[in-house]
Formats: structure tokens, sequence, C-alpha cells
């Protein structure tokens, strides 16, 4: 906090005037077909990204040359607030004329900047960053459905901050490099959660798979081990009873995690412990109420589960969602 | 560009009768009414004409207090950490229920507590977005002290059955409190029709300026005070009054009674041809039953209209209204109301209030009827869902 944070509730007036003009005159929206393709010789591609349950959805439309891979005509379609309307805008613009391959290059940074008016003054605000990732994920769909490859095969390496595209791998070596402690120090140095902050823990604007809070915790527990090896040599967790175990399981998840889980309606059961031949122990361990059937969520609620029963009961404990 | 401005229940205008009696607090009688000079002498039967003006428009026994303070929030917060201090803290008493109505000032209130070991149950709406005496009623336990549920929702303009409420912890010996915030100007709230024993209510809702508000205490009710220090307020609320805040209240409240039959007709004709209006389109809903909500207010799901892009094509043409769930809150939840009453999850970020008032004119409404017809056909026609 300081004296330009006390107000607060600025919103629009921080956007760029790229941003509004497009909000409320955009360019290229608007369904494109397979006449419109067969007209431009080219073939038709559809992608969808979102939610409306989430807030944000958005069509992608390309017409693309099957011979030379350039993508001769885009539009989209979206449900979602000025800036994604903006920036989706502005993103089937930076299609055009484009091969498919340059195009999935082309990040919710790289349109950020496009709508900005001046160089160094962003086009929209902090908590609106988010609403532009959309218009890069929606790019990489339909890159995947032109390639007919799996989506997954062009995600970056784990990227834990959507917004400022930072990936796992950066944000573990900033905590290690700078010996950082405290999640305010990782968003200083990599400016991972300087946005929408949703990556910083659960029950943020997005589910994510990885938060800065477990990361940090992880990473530091690894860094303390390796500085004081005695210690995790003594965790015997592994040698108690089975009944001790789940004893020790239990009272983790009641303090640690199913509070955190109830706030958003859902649950957590444990369902079975069991050795593993590498020596780890593992939770066998089921959703209840809201996180059941959320496919979204089970990566990213089994990683903060995971995590606080590695920190708070033993390391050698593995998650398994029955 | 002339404005239209349909976000009332956010807050109003000082109404030009109030801004006239507040203005000689401002000049020439600035004294301090705790003051025992003439600057002092000059100022106080001016307080005592807006505490007879609150207690009319209330309906308060004279034996009851109304504790002029800064706004509701600050009310509400003196409600539920008085509670702490008083009842939750050192007895078996553990308990409060609230509703996932209330506005952030009750609820963060509670969360806080919930750190010091109280418990504290959220009642969900039904799936008319209400809060019956019913689930009040199933929710009380041996170990409740205090009920909190608002008289009328900001979002949706539903007024809860709050008398019933009233009977159901009377007759279990647990304190009632409500947040009066949404009914005072727009409904008749009579204090020796519906009993509660707390009552919080803000200036600014009902045309009166922002930073003052008031807090009911029923007699023989205790609170401690949540601001300690000098002996204004009966050593209720310490802190110099604000003379010309608590001079404006007064009278707005005068005014928000004297208008309470315009609101009922006249607001409530106009809201209703605004209403209708949009129910005209295609797949357009609006929630709760017209006949239990305030005159002034229509929350409405447009499908394939997220609430955000509404208000910025409102916006646009000089019309101020709001969305549901804020889309640029770092926690997107969807709203409660609309989760409440069953609604599709699509439409949880669909909500748009209007909130009319008594300077609101029919030929406001007639224009902001064409803006959002025209304001719906370019959205819906970029919209993936519709």
């Amino acid at each position: 906090m300081a004296k330009k944070d006390l107000i607060g509730g600025e919103l629009w007036e921080q956007y760029s005037s790229k941003v509004a003009d497009r909000m409320n005159n955009p360019r290229n929206f608007g369904d494109l077909t397979e006449a419109d393709a067969k007209k431009l010789g080219g073939r038709l591609v559809i992608a969808n990204e979102g939610a409306e349950s989430c807030g944000d959805t958005v069509r992608l439309f390309w017409i693309v040359d099957e011979k030379t891979h350039v993508i001769k005509k885009a539009s989209f379609k979206s449900f979602g607030c000025g800036t994604a309307i903006a920036a989706t805008d502005m993103m089937a613009e930076m299609c055009i004329g484009k091969t498919v391959d340059d195009a999935a290059k082309i990040t919710n940074l790289d349109v950020e900047h496009a709508l900005r008016d001046e160089v160094d003054k962003a086009a929209v605000p902090p908590q609106k960053m988010h609403c532009s990732v959309m218009a890069y994920e929606v790019i990489k769909r339909a890159t995947s459905i032109y390639r007919n490859v799996d989506i997954s095969t062009l995600d970056d390496a784990n990227i834990v901050c959507e917004c400022a595209r930072v990936t796992l791998q950066t944000v573990e070596d900033a905590i290690r490099i700078n010996d950082l402690k405290t999640v305010e120090d990782i968003t200083d140095y990599t400016k991972a959660g300087a946005f929408c902050k949703s990556c910083i823990r659960p029950g943020g604007h997005e589910k994510r798979t990885h938060y800065l809070v477990d990361i940090l915790a992880r990473v530091r527990a690894d860094i303390e081990r390796e500085r004081n090896p005695q210690k995790s040599a003594a965790d015997d967790f592994a040698k108690l009873s089975v009944v001790k175990q789940i004893k020790a399981v239990e009272a983790a998840l009641d303090e640690f995690v199913r509070p955190a889980l109830a706030r958003d309606g859902g649950g957590i059961e444990l369902e079975n412990i069991t050795p593993a031949e590498d020596g780890s122990v593992q939770v066998h361990l089921s959703y209840q109420g809201s996180c059941k059937g959320c496919a979204g969520s089970v990566a990213g609620t089994l990683t903060f589960v995971e995590q606080t029963l590695r920190k708070e009961v033993s390391a050698k404990i593995r998650g398994v969602v029955v | 560009m002339e404005r239209i401005y349909l976000d009332n229940n956010a807050t109003t205008i000082v109404d030009p009768l109030v801004r006239d009696a507040m203005d000689p607090f401002y000049c020439h009688m600035y004294g301090n009414p705790n003051s025992l000079h003439s600057f002092g002498i000059e100022v106080r039967p001016y307080l005592h004409q807006a505490m007879e003006q609150l207690y009319l428009g209330l309906n308060a026994a004279d034996e009851d207090d109304i504790v002029i303070n800064s706004c509701a929030t600050e009310g509400n917060n003196t409600v539920i950490l008085g509670f702490y201090f008083n009842l939750l803290k050192d007895t078996r008493k553990k308990h409060i229920i609230t509703t996932q109505l209330e506005h952030p000032c009750i609820r963060e209130s509670c969360r806080f507590l919930e750190q010091h070991g109280v418990k504290v149950t959220y009642l969900a709406p039904d799936r008319d977005g209400m809060i019956t005496a019913a689930a009040v009623k199933e929710a009380l336990t041996d170990q409740t002290a205090l009920v909190s549920v608002m008289w009328a929702n900001n979002e949706t303009g539903l007024i809860l059955p709050i008398k019933d409420i009233a009977e159901v912890c009377k007759e279990r010996g647990v304190y009632l409190h409500t947040d009066a915030v949404q009914a005072i100007g727009k409904i008749k709230v009579d204090l020796q029709d519906v009993p509660v024993d707390y009552l919080t209510f803000s200036a600014h809702k009902f045309h009166g300026p922002k930073g003052v508000g008031g807090l009911y205490i029923r007699n023989g009710v205790s609170l401690p005070p949540l601001l300690h220090g000098g002996e204004q307020m009966g050593g209720r609320r310490a802190g110099t009054v604000d003379v010309a805040g608590m001079v404006a209240m007064g009278k707005a409240m005068e005014l928000a009674n004297t208008h309470l039959p315009f609101e009922n007709t006249e607001i409530r004709r106009l809201r209703d041809k605004l209403e209708d209006a949009l129910l005209k389109m295609e797949d357009v809903m609006v929630v709760g039953k017209r006949e239990l909500r305030t005159p002034n207010t229509v929350y409405v799901s447009i499908r394939g209209v997220e609430g955000e892009a509404m208000i910025w094509d409102l916006n646009q043409n000089g019309i101020a209204a709001s969305t549901g769930s804020a889309c640029a809150s770092e926690s997107l939840e969807a709203s409660p109301i609309l989760t409440a009453i069953g609604a599709d999850r699509e439409l949880a970020h669909t909500g748009v209030r209007l909130s009319l008032s008594r300077f609101t004119t029919e030929q406001e409404i007639d224009f902001t009827i064409y803006v959002i017809s025209k304001a719906v056909a370019r959205l819906r026609k970029m919209s993936t869902s519709y």
C-alpha cells in the first residue's frame, strides 16, 4: 500500500484509447464459413476457448492457405468484458498474413503491447491482463486443430503465471538463486503474480496447476533439506503403522486442506494409504462436492493437497486421486 | 452528453433540500456541539431536530438509541465485533448466523471473528433468492448469539422476511441485527412493527451525503462501542459528531419517508416499464418476483451478453448501471444470487442491475430502453454464446 493505492477502483480509465476504440468498434468480429473459405481457396479453422461460467469465451475463425500455411483471413466472436473483446480483436488482426507457425508465437503480451498508446504504458490495468490470456490460448487451440495435433504438445513448459508468461523453471530458479522467502519477493523478481494474482494461491480468479505459495514451500523445503540433510533422513513416516499414518494424514487434512476446499464448496476423503516400491507412501484421495468432476481443478487441487501433506506430515507422501 | 444515473443502490444524489439544510454548518455555524459557548449552543438544537426526524422516520421508541456514525460499514462492524467482546469471547455462545447475501462488511467482520474461534453460518438463499425464517430457525443452535440478515438485498432488491425472522429470534432469545441500507427510503421501515435489536443504515443511500450513517440499538440491549474516546452519543460512539452530516441525514430521512408513496407508485411504475421492456426481448430473465422487491430495482440477466460489456455500452451512452459480479475483482465467483436461484452457470456473468430513484424521469427510462436494446443487439452479434 502507498499513496497511489489507497483510493483504488480505477479500471476503465486505465484502458488505452486503442482498447476503448476496439471495444466500441471491433474490426474483425463475426463468423467465417465454409463458403468464405472456398471463396478464398483456403481451409476453415474454428477454435473455441473458455467457458461462459468462468466469465469469458472466445471463438477464433481462420481461413488458412494449405500450401503456404498463411492465414488469409481471421475473425472472432467473444463473450467477455471490454478487454477480452479488444484483445481478441487485436489478436485476430495480428494473425492475418502470418503463417500458422508464426501466429502460434503470438502471446498475450504481444497483444497487450499492440494495444498500447504509448510504448511504456500498459494498455490495461494489471487485474485485466488475464482477459487477454484467452486471446493467446485460442491461437494455440486453432494451431492444434490446423496441425491436427494434441494441444498439450504446444504447451509451453509449465507456465505458472499466464499473464506475465513466467515458467515454473523461472520461478524455481529465482527462489534458489536469490534465496527468496516470500511470494512478494517472487513477484518482484519475476513479475509472476503481479497481474490477476490467480497464480499466487488457490481460490483466486482462475484455478491453476501451479501456485506460487506451493512452489515456494516446496523449493524452500528442498533448500532446507539440502542445507540440513540429517533432518530429512529422520523422516520415518513410511515405517509407521497404517493406523498412525491415517491419523497423521487425517489431522493434516482437517487442519490445512478441508477448510480451504470448503470455501469453494468442495471436500476430500482419505480412501487408503499404501507403500510404494520407491519408498514413498501413496495417499489415495477422493474428491467430494464441487471438487468432484471439475477436471480443471483436479490437477491443481491435488498439487495443493500433496504439497500440504508433504510439508505437514512427510516429504515421502505421493497423492493419488481415486 | 446528458447522463442518466441508474445506479442508485450504489449511492444517490444529495437532495437539494438536504444540501440547503447542511450548508450553514460549513459556514457560520461551525461550532463543536460539545462546546459550552455560544458556538456549541447554537448547533445543538439542530442535532436534536435531526434526532426527531430519525426517530420518527424509523418509528423508534424514545428509550431506544440511534447512534450517529460514519456509515453502515461502521455500524455493522460495531455490531459484529461488539458481539465478540460482549458474548462470544467468554461465554458458551459461540455462533453467529448470517447470509451469503450480505455486504462484505458483514462477511469480512464475521470471517475475522472466525479466526478468533467464533462459528459462523452463512445461509444460502433459496431458489427464489430469499432467506426464509424457517431457514434461520433451522440453523439456530443453543450456542447462537446473533443473527444478522439484511432487510433488502442490494443486488436484486428482494425484501427479506425480516419480521418473521425477528419472531423466530425472539422465540429463541437470540439477538437480531439487520442491515437496512437498501430498505430505508424504498419501503417502510418501522421498528415498532419489526422488533429487531440492531439496525444499521447509511445516509448516502437515501439522498443524504456520504460519510454519515446510523446504528439503532433497542432499549435494554447492550453493545460496547467500537470507537472509544469522548462522551459523544452517550459514550456509544466517540468522535466529534459530523454536524452537517447528521443534520443532512435527518432531513434526508424525513424526505425519504414523505416520498415513500411516490416511491411505491411512480418509481415502481417506471421500474416496471423498464422491466417490461427488458422482458420483451428474447432470453432475458429478471431475478426475483416483482412484488417481493424494492420498487426501484431490477436485476436482469441477458443471455449471451457479459455484464461488464453491457455496462460498458451503457456508459458509452451516458447511462450508469452496475454488474452483479465484478469481473475485475480478484476472485471471479459467480453471483451467489444467480447461483442460488439455479440459473444456468452460463448466466452467472450476465447480471446487470439498474436501480432508480425519485429523481429518475420517464424520458430517462425511455432512452435507457432504447440504448439497452441497441447494446444487446450489438453484443449478441459479437457473442460466442448467442
